[in-house]
């Protein structure tokens, strides 16, 4: 590598890692990511769990012989329901959980019903409350009890009525399609932060406090400024999203449940990260650079936030197109978008269905922008309507 | 004596932003800075360009220092051409105002090494130097403070010993005592002085006439981006102070406009 090129580097990583303020707010987001997702999963658990042992209340007016068998059989207590109106008030305030209407003599009626028939088939209302858990828990066991009663009843045929094991996606497989619709718009997300924590402090910030030309009156290439001060962003860039992956990664098992199998991160071997970071690698240069010249155009630190926005919204749905895109894209022409190709590459690698091919050409492609990238810098350092702009 | 600085014809036109049009009160859209200007210095001399504020003397030292480029016009140093040869130039010259900042997280230590590995001196030459201006300039105590804890006269210090780490020919100084108070303004002047008697040419733009008058062996008055006169301090003065001389000739050029 050129020596200046080295020397540049060597002075914004000095920078970045002298400095304790930018290192904590570099460092930071990992940090509150874990500590949030942590506390979400945790809040989310108890909202969504219930209790196993939880015996629901329910009552019945007009309780058949039928079902009240059937309940007592599923271990469910149906009480016999003194005043309708009552029951459905206290479903509504939740001291009940279930109120079961049945139609008068609805054995009877069941048993004489002619499908096709013209007659109307024998109604039951189910009175719940969606407000609370176990209300709708009750509401489903009862339901599903009532509705295995109804087939039963006319036969014809049942699917997947025996014990095995009918879902024959892995475990893995289900967790990785998991991963691959979330992950890489997370991913994404802490890439640009990371990027623009580091960028426009670097590129914004030496023109409103003047150092940039104090640089550009020695004989320096241009290009190797450049250079130089994009490896060296990519490196601090890289850390923020190494920060806030790995929180992500160590807080997402208490995000999904813990209790819920199969996901945990050590699904993927180590080709699978060795592409990823690949990946990543050339994501963060892409994104580097593309804010590193959104703020040569800045003349103040702030401004460069403001003129990154834009990017950052398109970060933002670049990102959300791997939530509906099913997996990675098999077109290769998908892989020489930037960034579109980095959230496809990771959406394959979480997938288990990248390739070499696209990882590859999706790598080719972010190094030619990159490079098209500094080219462009260094032309804006030798600008003077850039540098000395009023 | 060789001429080692040789400018032709230099002109500059900027174009006003809607801000700048604003600000200054102005319906213009472009402003020429500086208008066909030409002057020779010789080597080991200073040389000074006197002039009122917006007179373009910054743009005229920007464009010595390769930082922005004429429209039209050249200016050769030792020979080098600041249009086609702007590295060798950069190379050749030492370039301050109180424009060019210093970072201030870094020490006047660092930035001495650092500015010596971008103009790649040697690391001996380096640190023989170094020690050389820092002792002189009393920088050495301070060596391992940040920039942004030191005060305004030792931050122009540091500026000075690191704009000329390659020990340049040619020392190009826009405002060398703005901001200063005279116990460092005095620092950087007998520097100036000494740097001359090595044989160093240096440039300097000012509207102090004392400065001037202390310390210049030639003189150039610009207004309004043009030079007006141009020649040893004594022939410019001709017995009167500066700063008479400078208002005669100031009103000449004024009747000449009109
Ligand atoms: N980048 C720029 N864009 C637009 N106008 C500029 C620019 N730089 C300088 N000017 C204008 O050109 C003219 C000459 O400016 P210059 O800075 O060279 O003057 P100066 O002699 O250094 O004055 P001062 O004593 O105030 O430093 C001024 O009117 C200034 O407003
Ligand atoms: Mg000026």
């Amino acid at each position: 590598m050129r020596s200046s090129i080295f020397t540049i580097m060597k002075k914004e990583l000095a920078r970045f890692f002298g400095d304790r303020r930018l290192m904590v707010t570099i460092l930071m987001p990992g940090v509150l990511i874990y500590v949030v997702y942590s506390f979400m999963g945790s809040a989310m658990g108890d909202m969504f769990s219930t209790d196993e042992d939880y015996v629901p209340a329910i009552q019945a007016e007009r309780l058949p012989d039928s079902v009240s068998a059937l309940a007592e059989a599923a271990g469910l207590p149906v009480e016999l329901c003194a005043d309708v109106e009552a029951a459905r008030e206290a479903v509504t305030a939740q001291e009940l959980d279930l109120l079961l209407v049945f139609p008068e003599g609805f054995d009877g009626r069941v048993a004489a019903y002619e499908p096709g028939g013209g007659q109307a088939a024998p109604n039951v209302e189910i009175y719940y409350n969606s407000a609370s858990t176990d209300s709708q828990t009750a509401y489903m066991t009862v339901t599903g009890l009532l509705d295995a009663y109804e087939s039963s009843l006319a036969n014809k045929f049942d699917v997947n009525a025996g014990a095995g094991t009918y879902d024959l996606a892995t475990e893995e497989d289900a967790a990785g399609s998991y991963f691959a619709m979330l992950l890489p718009m997370l991913l994404m997300i802490f890439l640009y932060s990371g990027c623009s924590a580091v960028a426009p402090e670097s590129i914004a910030g030496e023109k409103e406090r003047g150092t940039i030309a104090t640089m550009l009156i020695t004989p320096t290439r241009r290009s190797d400024i450049a250079v130089g001060k994009i490896l060296a962003l990519a490196i601090v860039a890289l850390l923020s999203g190494a920060s806030s992956a790995l929180g992500t990664i160590l807080a997402l098992p208490k995000l999904m449940g813990s209790e819920v199998e199969g996901f945990s991160a050590d699904i993927y071997g180590i080709g699978d990260y060795v592409l990823l970071a690949v990946v990543i690698l050339s994501t963060v240069l892409v994104l580097v650079t593309a804010i590193s010249i959104l703020s040569a155009f800045a003349k103040t630190v702030k401004e460069a936030a403001s003129y990154s926005l834009p990017l950052m919204i398109l970060v933002m749905l670049v990102g959300v197109s791997a939530m509906f895109g099913g997996g990675a894209s098999r077109s290769l022409g998908a892989y020489c978008i930037p960034l579109y190709n980095s959230v496809q590459c990771m959406a394959g690698v979480f997938s288990f269905s990248a390739t070499g091919t696209a990882v590859g050409l999706t790598v080719a492609v972010n190094g030619g922008v990159t490079l098209l990238g500094v080219f462009v810098l260094a032309k804006m350092f030798n600008s003077e309507k850039i540098i000395f702009s009023r | 004596m060789r001429d080692i600085l040789q400018v032709q014809h230099l002109s500059k036109t900027f174009r006003l932003s809607k801000k700048q049009q604003k600000l200054e009160r102005t319906k213009e859209k472009v402003r020429v800075a500086v208008n066909d200007l030409g002057f020779t210095a010789g080597e080991g001399e200073i040389f000074g360009l006197l002039g009122p504020n917006g007179a373009g003397k910054t743009t005229t030292l920007r464009m010595l220092a390769t930082l922005i480029r004429p429209d039209s016009g050249d200016a050769l140093i030792d020979g080098k051409s600041v249009v086609t040869e702007p590295d060798e130039v950069r190379r050749r010259i030492g370039f301050l105002t109180s424009e060019l900042k210093l970072e201030d997280c870094f020490t006047p230590n660092y930035l001495y090494d650092f500015f010596s590995d971008l103009h790649r001196v040697d690391r001996e030459v380096r640190e023989r130097r170094k020690e050389d201006v820092f002792t002189r300039f009393g920088i050495d105590r301070f060596a391992e403070v940040k920039v942004a804890n030191l005060s305004t006269g030792m931050k122009q210090k540091v500026s000075l010993a690191v704009s000329l780490v390659h020990d340049p020919e040619i020392i190009i100084f826009d405002e060398p005592t703005n901001g200063l108070d005279v116990l460092t303004a005095r620092v950087v002047t007998d520097f100036l002085e000494e740097l001359r008697s090595r044989g160093r040419t240096i440039i300097v733009s000012t509207h102090i006439f004392s400065l001037v008058e202390k310390l210049c062996d030639r003189v150039g008055i610009i207004i309004d981006g043009q030079m007006v006169q141009c020649d040893t301090l004594a022939n410019v003065t001709q017995g009167e102070s500066l700063e008479d001389r400078f208002f005669q000739i100031y009103k000449e050029t004024a009747g000449d406009g009109q």
